[in-house]
């Protein structure tokens, strides 16, 4: 099982995320550069969170441009699974990887504190260690997690079963109470809650375990 | 733009904030009229906030070394041994003068300055605090400040990626006219490789790295050691606007050069900008610098000589290199697309020499830039403390569970989430305890067990009302904050806020504090390693409240048995370890419900303080509790209520028999007190200890229910006591208070 982690400047949560996918499959992930325009063939890419180009013109616009986009096209293209959390959930609607934009928060701040998800479904790699309908605890910390789509868009999603996860008390203003959505093909996943910040006993519980268990069992 | 030969008129003189005397002193050292340039140097490195020339005498006072002690003040911040090779390297540092200007870049440039005096020194920023103050909550003004502060704090330090995990927040009317905003950092290096300014070798490149320079906050230092008045507005260019982005690139590459090993010297460039970071290499190392302005990257064309050692452009370092592996420092400062120059050389004169457009615009002696620097002793008055108020002289409650509510939900002690949520406390995934409770703790990274923890205290009006008890008091609360979560205290940080020092009365309090905290550091082995003073904090005449805060760093072997506040198990014991409280004097209950800001505050006996917070420390440490909450603003019933809150579990509680008046032992605020639970049957166990250490100790009550039942005086859902806690601060930014 390999994975890989894209950075780019300004990612932040590249560290958090190293460590939750080394501390759960036992290896450590590569490291991928923004710049480069080829990955290696690994079984899971993620684009963590952080402020990739300072936000600057559009959170994730910056990013989407990058030459690693590309070769994450590519991959996803062939079925390789693909994470996106909080600033890379950005980055993919950016890069058009997934539908949807990201707004600022409707309350205006950056809210960093612990939310409630409900689990929409479970046939994802991502998905498929939660049951359906559990509520499950994540920490968000964005500024600009508001998941606005148009109707059409919307009406797909629900009807394409690509809602992965909502929040139960929304804190961004997300429309339908959205916190990630999958891509048609269903191997991609972008969400705004971080689950690499709720995998070990000192962060409080576990419940982001199940999401890079299932994912990297499904690969394996 | 004034050309460098203009004439140097007393007036001239007089705008960059130096004295008649200052000046002369100027002329005596270089023997010649200085160049406008040569002025604007001068100005920079003389003024209060750069040279400490009014307080230096009292901070040799301050104890600095200690076992763990690897670098104490002078550096860009202190260094601290916590075993396994490790050390870690923190400071504070104000951005009071331009947060009041412009709230919001105010503080992100504050948060960046002081990750960038912790990432100099070679340590990834692992955890950040602030200490913030504010006027009334009435105060026209004071919505907004709070408002942009905190926007500023987060947007700087989240988009960096750094952990919020602590602070304060205060709000009184002494700080209408002038806020305080402290910023915190901790970072982690290994104790073998902690990167120094002190430049060595002659003819050595002097390298510029990170932002261009701009016309940003030319002259800020100087802005920052003069009082205001009405023409503030006109400040505002002088504060300068911080670029996170670019910090978090700065930072990578510096500690990936400092990997290669080609850097002798590096020096970030705040306070005066090039002008100090310069200097400082250079005087420390016994060289002279020559710099080719030519040679600094620009973000404005035709910036003159002046502006651009004066810039306080952000995200920018100095360093000196190793020349064979220029190449391969270059690279990787473009591999983050930061700018690299080479500005200067090092040299043997001992000059600071300046070129632009090939001529020399100012040279000077390095040595004495700094060495010279006027120090003053400043005549001073010492505060009268007031005599002490019986509690006898204070009147009772009319009822205790309204006192209470009043008390959890003014706006001094009302929960400051509204504030830490908008800080990422969670990033990097090694948070073990967030905000709210005594103190921020994160796990060391790449370890199991072992953790750090933080915490910023001071209580302004102690100080107020007596200097030297309340320079006690402010390292007496960090250490006790740190052992309540079962740390063992390192050493700390202090952060110096006062008036104006050229009053007497000013510099008494300044004088008070600092001896009152030298005190408490050698009573209780707790070192400061780095610091700050702010001084002039003061808006058309009137003073700030005399603030010295103090951040500290405690070492937990083992998270396992770290501690909480908040109650965990119905049945659990609750305990007062420590003397029962009656002192009332400056206590939130005198300010709350009686309107009187009055008496003497709490004295500390160092002694006793140490001797309970060993007994307690030692306790936490063998598993004995399941909670433990530090007494202090609001006393006991505040410390339970808190308690209860973060639990979201009751508790019934009897005063023990002779604990006098109830008010007295409900709401003072006497020091070196924890309440704690524990499992029943560990109980008697926790007495006999106590009473074998020879600290006083108390069975409360226990734990359980939804309400805090105090026999005979109160009884008040958590639900209620929640209410009045968690809604102060959005009502008030909602503009609804």
């Amino acid at each position: 099982m390999k994975s890989a982690v894209v950075v780019f400047p300004g990612s932040n949560r590249e560290r958090d995320m190293i460590a939750a996918l080394e501390k759960i499959s036992g290896h450590r992930p590569a490291v991928i550069w923004h710049g480069d325009h080829d990955l290696p063939k690994v079984d899971l890419i993620v684009i963590p969170g952080g402020f990739s180009y300072g936000d600057y013109l559009r959170s994730g616009a910056i990013a989407a441009r990058e030459p690693i986009m590309d070769g994450i096209r590519r991959e996803a293209e062939r079925g390789v699974a693909v994470l996106g959390v909080c600033n890379g959930f950005q980055i993919l609607c950016e890069a058009g990887l997934l539908p949807g934009v990201l707004m600022r928060n409707a309350g205006l701040r950056f809210i960093c504190k612990e939310v409630e998800l409900r689990v929409e479904t479970t046939a994802s790699a991502f998905t498929a260690g939660y049951s359906k309908g559990q509520v499950v605890r994540s920490p968000v910390a964005h500024g600009d997690g508001n998941y606005r789509a148009d109707d059409e868009t919307l009406a797909r999603l629900k009807g394409e079963d690509r809602i992965a996860f909502r929040y139960i008390s929304n804190p961004n203003g997300s429309i339908d109470d959205i916190a990630g959505i999958l891509s048609e093909k269903r191997n991609i996943l972008g969400m705004m809650p971080h689950p690499e910040n709720l995998i070990e006993p000192l962060n409080g519980g576990l419940d982001g375990r199940p999401l890079f268990e299932s994912a990297l069992r499904a690969v394996a | 733009m004034l050309a460098n030969d203009t004439p140097i008129t007393p007036e001239l003189v007089a705008s960059h904030g130096l004295k008649p005397d200052e000046y002369q002193r100027i002329l005596d050292l270089i023997g010649r009229t200085p160049t406008l340039t040569e002025l604007g140097i001068f100005s920079a490195m003389w003024n209060e906030h750069c040279s400490y020339k009014s307080s230096k005498k009292w901070l040799r006072t301050l104890p600095t070394t200690g076992p763990r002690v690897i670098c104490g003040p002078g550096e860009n911040a202190g260094v601290v041994d916590i075993d396994d090779g490790e050390a870690i390297i923190f400071k504070m540092e104000s951005h009071n003068h331009p947060s009041f200007i412009e709230p919001y870049q105010g503080a992100a440039t504050g948060v960046g300055g002081i990750l960038r005096d912790v990432f100099t020194m070679g340590a990834r920023p692992v955890a950040a605090m602030n200490a913030l103050r504010f006027g009334a909550p009435e105060h026209p003004k004071t919505r907004h400040l709070v408002s942009g502060v905190v926007a500023g704090v987060g947007g700087y330090g989240n988009s960096f990626g750094v952990p919020t995990i602590g602070g304060e927040v205060n709000f009184h009317p002494r700080y209408n006219g002038n806020i305080l905003i402290n910023a915190f950092a901790a970072g982690l290096a290994r104790a073998d490789s902690i990167f120094y300014s002190k430049a060595e070798g002659v003819g050595l490149p002097v390298v510029y790295l990170g932002s261009k320079t701009g016309r940003d906050g030319v002259g800020g230092a100087t802005m920052a050691s003069a009082e205001f008045d009405e023409t503030i507005e006109e400040k505002r260019p002088t504060v300068q606007v911080g670029d996170p982005f670019s910090e978090k690139l700065l930072l990578e590459a510096c500690l990936e050069l400092m990997q290669t090993g080609a850097v002798i010297a590096i020096q970030d460039m705040g306070a005066a900008g090039l002008t100090c970071s310069a200097v400082e290499m250079g005087a420390k190392g016994d060289l002279g610098i020559e710099l080719d302005l030519d040679k600094v990257p620009c973000r404005e064309a035709e910036m003159s000589a002046y502006e651009m050692m004066l810039s306080e452009s952000q995200e920018r370092m100095l360093m000196v290199l190793r020349p064979e592996q220029e190449a391969e420092a270059e690279a990787i400062f473009r591999k983050w697309g930061l700018d690299f120059a080479i500005v200067g050389y090092t040299t043997d004169d001992l000059r600071f020499r300046i070129l632009r457009h090939g001529e020399v615009v100012a040279d000077l002696p390095i040595k004495d830039l700094g060495d010279e620097a006027p120090e003053y002793d400043r005549p001073f008055t010492r505060t009268t403390p007031p005599a002490a108020i019986a509690a006898t002289d204070i009147a009772e409650a009319n009822d205790y569970g309204a006192a209470l509510v009043k008390i959890l939900g003014a706006p001094d002690m009302a929960s400051r989430r509204w504030v830490w949520e908008q800080y990422d406390h969670l990033i990097q995934g090694n948070t073990a305890l967030k905000p709210g409770g005594d103190a921020g703790v994160i796990r060391v990274e790449g370890h199991e067990k072992k953790a750090l923890a933080f915490s910023l205290d001071v209580t302004p009006r102690y100080c107020e009302a007596d200097p030297f008890e309340g320079g006690k008091q402010a390292i007496a609360e960090c250490w006790r904050n740190l052992t309540a979560v079962g740390a063992e205290p390192l050493a700390a940080t202090d952060n110096l806020n006062f008036g104006n020092p050229e009053k007497p009365e000013i510099m008494g309090q300044l004088v008070g504090a600092i001896e009152g905290i030298g005190e408490a550091c050698r009573a209780l082995d707790f070192p400061i390693v780095s610091g700050n003073v702010s001084l002039y904090n003061e808006t058309s005449g009137v003073g700030i409240l005399p603030t010295p805060a103090i951040g500290g760093v405690g070492l937990l072997p083992d998270l396992s048995v770290m501690t909480t506040i908040a109650f965990k198990q119905t049945g659990d014991a609750v305990l007062l370890i420590g003397k029962p409280g009656s002192h009332l004097g400056q206590s939130i209950y005198l300010r709350e419900i009686l309107g009187r800001e009055e008496g003497a505050p709490p004295p500390v006996d160092l002694a006793e303080e140490r001797k309970v917070g060993d007994l307690v420390r030692g306790l936490i440490r063998s598993g004995q509790f399941t909670a433990c909450h530090d007494i202090s603003d609001g006393g006991l019933a505040v410390a339970l209520a808190e308690m209860a809150m973060a639990g979201g579990i009751g508790a019934t509680i009897a005063l023990p028999g002779g604990a006098g008046a109830p008010h007295g032992a409900l709401f003072g605020e006497d020091q070196a007190r924890y309440v704690v639970t524990a499992d029943p049957t560990r109980a008697d166990g926790i007495l006999a200890a106590a009473a074998a250490a020879g600290v006083d100790a108390a069975l409360l009550g226990h734990v359980g229910g939804e309400s805090l039942d105090v026999a005979g005086l109160a009884t008040i859902s958590i639900a209620k006591l929640t209410e009045a806690h968690e809604n102060w601060f959005p009502a008030f930014m909602a503009g609804g208070v």
